[in-house]
């Protein structure tokens, strides 16, 4: 028949072909790498058999960086240009930096944008590029032990992470040059994890205590939907703060009183990681240390002390424990169990506390460091179209409420904290003064009443509404969040039919052109053609438009589309087949741009039918009960 | 509920962006715009406030902003409620707290089960009684929030 005669352009469409995914946990001290393999997740050791990668990268002056073991190993000999956590200052403000900075042993730079940057002999580096540098180390490390390259990665963060936060990662990951198909949560991961090999139906917690970050989440499972009921955290607060206060104990304990200088204290916080990493099996672990004056002091920190001086800090992620629990509408008594994430939750007293808080015994049976990246790994495969007939689904929230500055400073709430995603709300605001024809829109987020108490994300500003006496204009601003839990802002005046809209992206982040940049520079320290690449990335863009596409009129083609409009679009893939062959990226730009406007309609009717599909056979009134 | 709920996961399983990941751009972002709807459709109708709200709007029954007019012994009940949670505050009685707490579970309880009364009656004059006990229901959601965060205040600040 003539209509499926359609040429195959995308010759990797064949239904059974295995695509190329992996989960990529990228946490505050390690890092890790998964992938589904005959139907099993497992996380991908290097060359070395080592799994966990330290999320740490050394700069060098002339050569490309040093990035995990052999990173760390050098830390305290070259403190000020290993760079170790930088998790911590993704999304953050150079404000922000000196609170969450101020521990850090690095040179920040007076940086004239609001993104803070580290001098390092390789020049200034912002958080970002560090993590991007982690980042393609796994994406080889997968491709190496795969044997190809990667189709798409689930990149997982803590649930606690606010909106710029977000997309630094995502910055990151595009650095990096990664297809993300999906950012998620780390405790939704976990849960995923822990879901597949359990008949596990019910309200689960998951409490995540990492390195640097501290997440709490309830889900109600059932039958494959994970639902997020809501989510807390703190994230600045893990493993990392646990060690300083160890470290601070044997400056005290040592009698010295100035804090050491930077070599000296990432000395004494790898000593206090090692002391608390032993008191996991032991009651009491032996200390030693080398002073400024050449003589050494000698400690015991027993398990006794330790527990004392955790306990602030323990105490302290029981409060978003409880405000998730109010959240989520639920009591204690209906949780069915807690499951461990992360390596601090290795500490007994952690689990010891926790475990009373919640009243039942904590799930440690994944390795708690490699639970997230497994469940990524598995999300991964789904998403990538490995599994068609899996019926999982993650249902997550917004961790953070979202509002707008009102008069006087206050903030008006547009989305509440712990809204489903995706999300889209609207709310309308007007003009106070007669003849105004601007106004200034600031996105804010966090839960209080105050604008200054909370993250400034976004200012910008509504230009070109019509003259009109104060309170008649209507000005509508939208706010979305995506499935990967990214904010777009949008506004327009409506009244008068005249729209102006504007989409942000949130300050602290890296512009598109700084991107662009970086990507730029770091093509040619790879000494790779940039012409090349940028033909390379359009290529790969034509081939995913086209078996999307080919797929969509294999499935529903005949069905919706009349034999001109399908021969319009047949055409059309064909032409961009062409250009893919060609050398032409612009001509491959083009030809996308034409396929995009010819099956614009039939895009809109395949999903309004799968709509259709869902509500049939159900009554107005079942939906209404 | 357990029916909405099915038919709101079910339509999920349809729509979400997830399902659309390897897609069009411009499929992935209807699918965004379709799988929101949902969201907002299951907020509206699981949540009592939303929904009476919705019902309301159907109805034609608005708000008239001007209109702030409440029965005068609620309102002097939430200013006392308002004063006896300051109270609290001050004195740290997490013990009065919890009970002012289901105080305000009771009531809203009560409230809800007016509301759906006034909805099965559907006439109008039961339509406006109903917007009235909306706006309690406002009132209170506010208080128990408060009321919320007071307890984690309390609870932490020890």
């Amino acid at each position: 028949m003539a209509l499926l005669q359609i040429s195959e352009p995308g010759q990797a469409t064949a239904p059974h072909q295995h695509r190329l995914a992996a989960g990529i946990d990228l946490g505050t001290t390690n890092s890790l790498v998964a992938t589904v393999r005959s139907g099993v997740a497992e996380t991908l050791p290097d060359s070395e058999g080592r799994r966990l990668m330290p999320s740490v990268v050394r700069y060098l002056s002339n050569e490309s960086p040093v990035v995990g073991h052999e990173a760390r190993s050098s830390a305290t000999r070259d403190p000020l240009n290993t760079i170790a956590s930088a998790k911590r200052l993704m999304g953050r403000g150079v404000d922000d930096i000196k609170i969450v900075g101020n521990h850090m042993p690095y040179n920040f730079t007076d940086a004239d944008s609001g993104m803070p940057k580290i001098r390092t002999v390789a020049g200034d580096i912002s958080p970002v590029e560090i993590s991007a540098e982690i980042l393609k180390v796994l994406k080889e490390r997968a491709e190496a032990s795969l044997g190809g390259e990667l189709d798409g990665v689930v990149i997982t963060v803590p649930a606690y992470f606010d909106d710029a936060q977000r997309h630094a990662t995502k910055d990151a990951a595009r650095l990096a040059g990664l297809n993300v198909l999906r950012m998620i949560n780390e405790p939704t991961a976990a849960a995923v994890a822990y879901g597949l090999d359990k008949d596990s139906e019910g309200v689960h917690v998951v409490y995540d205590l990492g390195g640097g970050t501290f997440d709490i989440s309830i889900l109600r499972l059932n039958r494959g939907v994970f639902e997020v009921m809501s989510t807390a955290g703190d994230s600045a607060l893990g493993g990392d703060d646990i060690d300083r206060v160890i470290a601070e104990w044997i400056l005290q304990e040592a009698g010295v009183s100035d804090k050491a200088d930077h070599t000296r204290m990432r000395q004494l916080m790898h000593d206090a990681c090692a002391a608390k990493e032993s008191l996991t099996a032991n009651e009491s672990a032996g200390l030693t240390i080398a002073l400024s004056d050449g003589t050494r002091w000698t400690g015991t920190l027993t398990r006794e002390t330790f527990n004392s001086l955790v306990d602030p800090l323990i105490k302290k992620t029981l409060g978003p424990c409880r405000r998730a629990i109010r959240d989520a509408g639920i009591s204690v008594d209906e949780i069915k169990d807690v499951v461990m994430v992360g390596g601090s939750t290795r500490i007994p007293r952690v689990r010891e506390l926790v475990g009373d808080y919640f009243n039942c015994e904590p799930m440690v049976d994944i390795d708690p460091d490699k639970v997230v990246a497994i469940g990524a790994a598995v999300q991964a495969d789904i998403l990538v179209g490995n599994k068609p007939d899996s019926d999982m689904l993650l249902l997550d929230v917004i961790p953070l409420s979202l509002g707008i500055e009102t008069m006087g400073g206050l903030v008006e709430k547009v989305i509440p904290r712990n809204t489903t995603i995706p999300v889209t709300r609207a709310q309308d605001f007007t003009t106070h003064k007669d003849g105004q024809t601007g106004m200034s829109i600031h996105v804010v987020q966090g839960e209080r009443e105050l604008v200054s108490d909370c993250r400034s994300l976004a200012r910008f500003e509504l230009k070109g509404i019509p003259p009109m006496v104060a309170g008649a204009a209507r000005i509508r601003v939208t706010y979305q969040v995506d499935a990967d839990g990214l904010l777009e802002v949008s506004a327009c005046e409506s009244t008068t039919g005249v729209t102006s809209s504007i989409q942000v992206k949130p300050s602290y982040g890296l512009e598109d052109n700084e991107i662009e940049r970086m990507l730029r520079d770091s093509i040619e320290k790879a000494n790779e053609d940039v012409g090349i690449r940028k033909l390379r990335e359009q290529q790969v863009e034509a081939e995913r438009m086209i078996e999307a596409v080919n797929a969509a009129l294999t499935t529903d083609g005949e069905e919706l589309l009349s034999t001109t409009e399908f021969e319009n679009i047949d055409n059309a893939l064909r032409a961009l087949d062409d250009a893919r062959k060609g050398t032409d990226d612009n001509a491959i730009k083009d030809a996308i741009k034409v396929v995009d406007k010819v099956s614009a309609d039939f895009a809109a009717r395949r999903m309004d039918a799968t709509i259709h599909t869902a509500l049939a056979g159900h009554t107005l009134e079942e939906i209404d009960e | 509920m357990t029916t909405l709920t099915e038919h709101y996961r079910e339509m999920q399983r349809a729509m979400h962006p997830d399902k659309f990941v390897n897609s069009t751009e411009r499929e992935r972002r209807i699918a965004m715009q379709h799988a929101a709807q949902i969201n907002k459709a299951f907020q509206t109708l699981k949540d009592p406030l939303e929904r009476a709200h919705y019902l309301l709007d159907l109805n034609n029954i608005k708000a008239d902003d001007n209109d702030t007019s409440m029965d005068p012994a609620f309102l002097m009940e939430q200013i006392e409620l308002r004063e006896s949670l300051d109270n609290m505050r001050e004195s740290k009685d997490q013990e009065a707290l919890a009970s002012l707490s289901e105080n305000i579970e009771a009531y809203k309880g009560t409230a809800e089960k007016q509301l759906t009364d006034c909805f099965t009656d559907g006439s109008r004059e039961a339509l406006i009684k109903a917007l009235s006990t909306v706006r309690e229901l406002q009132f209170l959601a506010r208080l128990k929030e408060e009321v919320g965060n007071l307890e984690d205040e309390l609870e932490f600040s020890t």
